[in-house]
């Protein structure tokens, strides 16, 4: 399975009646087993790359190649649960066929079994964004899209889930877009990051990480940090120079 | 305890005034009451109630379901929204007599032609409300529930229903309130049965404890049906919200 994007340009109108470049043309592939990162600053128009890759835009000029029958997953950056039905609720209406089993060894992953009943307006942003990840692993995604699943959360929490993450990544065949702003969360769950410009966004720099996620230890991620850095600064240099 | 405590007060104030204003143009409440106890022994309250019952749970459900639909597509799709616009504005600004009249001229004196009536009364108030509702759902969740690739009918159940329901029950109030008004004025003007035809007669007859008899019975009914049907689904309805502290 391979998620093929082609997007040639998107332009937006506004309502004073000027058009805006939102994306300049990009290009990129994902594997299944493959966890893309794409690293940009905000309103850089990653949300709307995501949701021109998910078929919830088809106004834009290119192309997008997304198995037909793959099932998404997403994690959208507010955790859009249905604030009328309980926790379980919301999980079961995106994943239907979820087996109880499986349900009950995601409650507890990510800690939510005492949570279960509660109506979303009764967790804190934290727990909402577990149940969203929940929601998106229940439902044996072959593509797995989380927008800025970590923002807003303190370190400690964000570090967690992060492991979390990982650990539900490894436990099936699923290729993952992830969007963030963080490099250290890009560093530590990516196998390939894409670098996005401000707004047009383009692909700055493509870069893959060697060494697998599971044995990337601290020192490792700091030194991809750092070469990373590097490479930054160079372009950086590179563009002044120009 | 308060309800009670008002309707005691109710009940005094009419006493007063009644003693004040004369039998005749203000019965006391115990000479309503023989009247109720007459009608009632007599069956002939529960057959008129009956009747104007049955022509409200119609026109209501015709209307609303009607109504819903309608607000519905004109919410979601912009070209329903420009065609049935002016259309909208005509029948909300119709008077309701205007539609009862020209209803019965049209369609006779019959229980179809009052029912309709009735029903084109409620309806614009059905669409404007539930063309709200519908323009105020939320796209995010409509976007969640396309993504996760949920059934047409799954998502509108438990994604779009949850969020019209406040604009239904609300519609529903107001609706009901709306349909007892009017199905009085159309049985007075075109039915053998029913509250609004034995008010007429009453009227016609001044035969004001037989009025009144009538009409309090007739608020008493709407009250349970406020406070047992319409009062819970709206509670219903809201279940989910963090209560207020």
């Amino acid at each position: 399975m391979r998620l093929e994007v082609d997007i040639t340009g998107k332009t937006f109108r506004s309502a004073a009646g000027g058009t805006h470049e939102v994306l300049a043309p990009v290009k990129f592939a994902l594997q299944s087993g493959e966890v893309g990162v794409l690293i940009g600053p905000s309103g850089c128009g990653k949300s709307t790359m995501l949701r021109i890759i998910l078929g919830l835009d088809h106004d834009f000029a290119g192309h997008i190649a997304r198995p037909p029958e793959a099932r998404i997953g997403m994690v959208f950056q507010e955790p859009r649960l249905l604030p009328w039905r309980s926790v379980e609720q919301n999980v079961r209406l995106a994943a239907p066929d979820v087996a109880d089993a499986k349900l009950a060894e995601l409650f507890r992953i990510l800690e939510l079994e005492a949570h279960r009943d509660h109506y979303p307006g009764e967790l804190s942003l934290g727990l909402a964004r577990r149940v969203a990840l929940a929601r998106a692993f229940a439902v044996e995604p072959d593509i797995l899209v989380l927008d800025e699943p970590l923002a807003s959360l303190d370190d400690a929490l964000a570090g967690r889930l992060r492991d979390e993450i990982a650990t539900l990544v490894a436990s099936r065949p699923v290729m993952t877009l992830l969007v963030t702003h963080s490099l250290d969360d890009a560093v530590r769950l990516g196998d390939r990051l894409f670098f996005l410009s401000p707004r047009p966004a383009r692909i700055v720099a493509e870069m893959p990480i060697g060494i697998p996620r599971a044995t990337r230890g601290e020192a490792e991620i700091a030194a991809i940090k750092a070469s990373l850095a590097q490479r930054t600064q160079g372009d950086r240099t590179e563009r002044d120079a120009s | 305890m308060l309800r009670l405590l008002s309707f005691v007060l109710f009940l005094a104030i009419w006493w007063i005034a009644a003693l004040l204003v004369g039998g005749a143009k203000l019965p006391s409440p115990p000479a309503v009451l023989q009247v109720m106890i007459a009608e009632a022994s007599s069956g002939a309250l529960f057959l008129h109630l009956g009747a104007t019952l049955a022509r409200v749970a119609l026109a209501f459900t015709l209307a609303m379901s009607l109504g819903s639909a309608i607000g519905y597509l004109m919410g979601r799709v912009k070209l329903a929204d420009r065609l049935g616009d002016p259309w909208l504005i005509l029948l909300l600004n119709l008077p309701a007599l205007v539609v009862i009249v020209l209803a019965y001229i049209w369609a006779g004196l019959t229980e179809a032609a009052a029912i309709a009536a009735i029903a084109i009364n409620k309806l614009p108030t059905a669409i404007v409300t539930l063309r709200e509702g519908t323009r105020a759902l939320d796209r995010s969740l409509d976007e969640m529930a396309s993504v996760f690739a949920m059934p047409r009918w799954r998502a509108f159940r438990h994604v779009v229903l949850p969020q019209l329901a406040p604009y239904i029950a609300a519609s529903a109030r107001s609706g009901l309130s709306l349909v007892w008004k009017i199905v009085l004025v159309a049985e007075l003007l075109g039915r053998p049965n029913g509250v609004g035809f034995e008010i007429g007669v009453a009227f016609q007859l001044f035969d004001t404890p037989r009025l009144l008899a009538y009409s309090l019975t007739f608020a008493a009914v709407v009250l349970v049906i406020e406070t047992l049907l319409v009062q819970p689904f709206e509670a219903r309805a809201n279940r989910w919200r963090p209560r207020a502290a």
